[in-house]
């Protein structure tokens, strides 16, 4: 990791390790002592949490497929039964599926923040690109295990998202009859996306060990988006962060525990509760909240190809964010332009989440949300591809503080303390 | 020196290649089993014939039947419905070809492609935009502004014989293949 490694092993048992799996070291390295900027802030929190939502689905998930039957005859009521028979089955599978809302709630989170405070710029460019791949593979993950309870959006939202692949020219039937093992969802599709559910989040946490590896590299990016200088400028990560990270993560478990005790399936939907019919389409097929806003650009779309190359754009154009923003200043505190812009992005997706959730062809104060959809679908992408490049060489940044340390502590900083 | 250098990087560079090829080959050759598993079985292959009765079916009225995992649409047409159909001037369809599997595939869009007997439109109940079930229009209950179907998801409308007029759908809804067994039967498959 970065810098010489300050871990002296103290026993002989420490020496005996250390010689042979300097497994301690790292740790020592990596979450001890590791230096720190000393003015992260709440939304750098959000890392550790996110760690422990990957532990409490991988935890809850493996307990939930000791009683879950992937057969498209059985699904649907072990899924039941787990709710009703298996002891404290309706608090794991709760937990479970809440966690998984909360899981996009914190990526959320962490993602505005990366954006905000320009950390995916030099020399952060892969942290953030590891990054679009674990969110990636999250949404693989979600995906997946919502088709797993069988129910009418299980059913429709994977008939839906499978048939994203029929829209690829030519080929594109044999991929979804591939993706599908049969003419249409059903048992053999059901199956193999059990198999994928339990293998995807294994591969998400070892991007994530690339992603804190990558991160221990420059060390972590600060709201103010200056450089470390001087070791004024850090603290070590323990226990500076540790209990930073440790009280706002409580903070985040009572919020997710007030969900799962007193509104478990605020986040569901109703349908779910029906068994798959792969004869009646509900009459309104809605993604999970997550996925709204790419489902809404989908649906703005009147071209079946064109619409699906509009919703995996809008994914890829994240990866190439670090080169699209040409401002030489990382943080929105100190750009006043693209600070507004990015406030006008953020509620953009939030329209989009809505017009996604609405049905087809609703209106808003007259205007279909179609055109609303749109409109801000044209937003997203000239955010990313004509405002960043086009501000960052135009804008006049306010002024930075000369140091962490200075603008923390004060002038006094300036001499060191001890 | 040189001579000999090169001689040895030739026959080196043989046994590179050809260890690499024969490496790829073997890649291949593990790979496709490990890809193909997940096209249909067998058993899912295996051909889903169904005979449907069309007796009990009145005029104007649609039955939903199963049919290798999807909806199969069988639809009694009204005259009006049909003839509204044939009144369609193929060339303004966004999609032109009539998409029946008892027909080559580079057969136009007309009202007579669409069908064997005109009354009776037989159709695979998919939209072609992502694979819902559109809901039928009948004149109690319009769904969509062509008579036919609606589909609820993304908004694509059809005709009266299963055509593609508006919304995000690229093609016309499938005709499967089938033949009449009698004048009120028919198999499908």
């Amino acid at each position: 990791m970065s810098g010489p490694s300050t871990y002296t092993p103290k026993s002989g048992i420490e020496k005996w390790i250390d010689a042979r799996l300097p497994l301690p070291r790292l740790m020592h390295d990596t979450m001890q002592t590791f230096p720190t900027p000393r003015n992260l802030n709440i939304w750098y929190t959000f890392g550790g949490i996110l760690t422990f939502c990957l532990a409490v689905q991988i935890v809850t998930g493996v307990v939930l497929a000791m009683h879950y039957v992937a057969n498209a005859g059985l699904a649907f009521d072990s899924v039941e039964a787990i709710m009703r028979d298996v002891n404290y089955g309706w608090l794991i599978r709760y937990v479970h599926a809440n966690g998984a809302s909360m899981f996009f709630i914190a990526v959320y989170i962490h993602m505005f923040r990366g954006l905000y405070y320009g950390s995916y710029k030099a020399p952060r460019e892969l942290i953030w690109i590891i990054g679009v791949l674990i969110y990636l593979l999250m949404m693989a993950a979600a995906f997946f295990g919502y088709v797993l309870v069988w129910g009418q959006m299980s059913f429709w939202g994977a008939t839906v998202i499978t048939n994203l692949f029929s829209a690829i020219p030519v080929v594109g039937t044999h991929i979804a009859t591939w993706l599908w093992g049969d003419f249409a969802v059903g048992d053999a599709t059901l199956n193999r996306f059990f198999s994928l559910h339990y293998l995807v989040p294994f591969i998400i946490a070892a991007v994530v060990g690339l992603h804190i590896w990558a991160l221990h590299v420059p060390g972590n990016n600060n709201p103010l988006g200056i450089d470390v200088k001087t070791p004024q400028d850090t603290v070590p990560f323990h226990p500076y962060y540790t209990v930073k990270d440790a009280f706002y993560l409580v903070l985040f478990v009572i919020v997710f525990a007030v969900f799962v005790f007193y509104a478990p399936n605020f986040f569901g939907n109703p349908d779910n509760y029906q068994q798959a019919n792969p004869l009646v389409t509900p009459p309104d097929i809605v993604p999970e909240w997550y996925l709204l806003p790419f489902y809404a650009m989908l649906r703005s779309i009147p071209n079946k190809l064109a619409g699906v190359i509009v919703m995996g754009g809008a994914i890829v154009t994240l990866v190439f964010i670090p080169w699209l923003d040409t401002s030489r200043v990382r943080s929105c505190r100190f750009r006043p332009t693209m600070k507004w812009l990015f406030w006008f992005f953020a509620i953009s997706c939030v329209i989009l989440g809505y017009c996604g959730s609405q049905p087809v062809d609703k209106a808003f104060a007259g205007i279909p949300l179609v055109w609303i959809a749109r409109l801000t679908t044209l937003y997203y992408f000239g955010f990313f591809w004509v405002l960043m490049p086009i501000i960052g060489l135009i804008e006049t940044p306010k002024k930075l503080p000369a140091s962490i340390a200075q603008s923390v502590l004060g002038d006094s900083a300036a001499t060191p303390a001890e | 020196m040189a001579a000999t250098k090169s001689d040895a990087g030739t026959r080196r560079d043989f046994l590179y290649v050809a260890s690499g090829a024969v490496g790829a080959v073997g890649v291949a050759a593990v790979a496709w089993p490990l890809i193909d598993q997940m096209n249909p079985s067998a058993a899912a292959l295996a051909a889903g014939v169904t005979e449907v009765d069309l007796a009990t079916i009145q005029p104007g009225q649609q039955v939903i039947v199963k049919w290798r995992g999807h909806p199969l649409f069988v639809r009694r047409r009204t005259p009006a419905e049909i003839a509204a159909s044939k009144a369609v001037d193929v060339a303004s369809l966004p999609d032109a070809l009539a998409n029946n599997d008892n027909l080559p595939s580079s057969a136009p869009a007309t009202d007579a492609n669409r069908v064997i007997k005109p009354e009776w439109l037989i159709l695979i109940g998919v939209c072609t935009h992502l694979g819902c079930t559109p809901t039928v229009s009948t004149p109690q209950m319009p769904e969509g502004d062509y008579g036919g179907w609606l589909c609820h998801c993304h908004g694509s409308m059809y005709d009266t014989a299963g055509r593609i007029r508006k919304g995000p759908a690229p093609r016309n809804l499938e005709v499967p293949i089938y033949s009449f067994l009698s004048d009120t039967r028919i198999k499908v498959g």
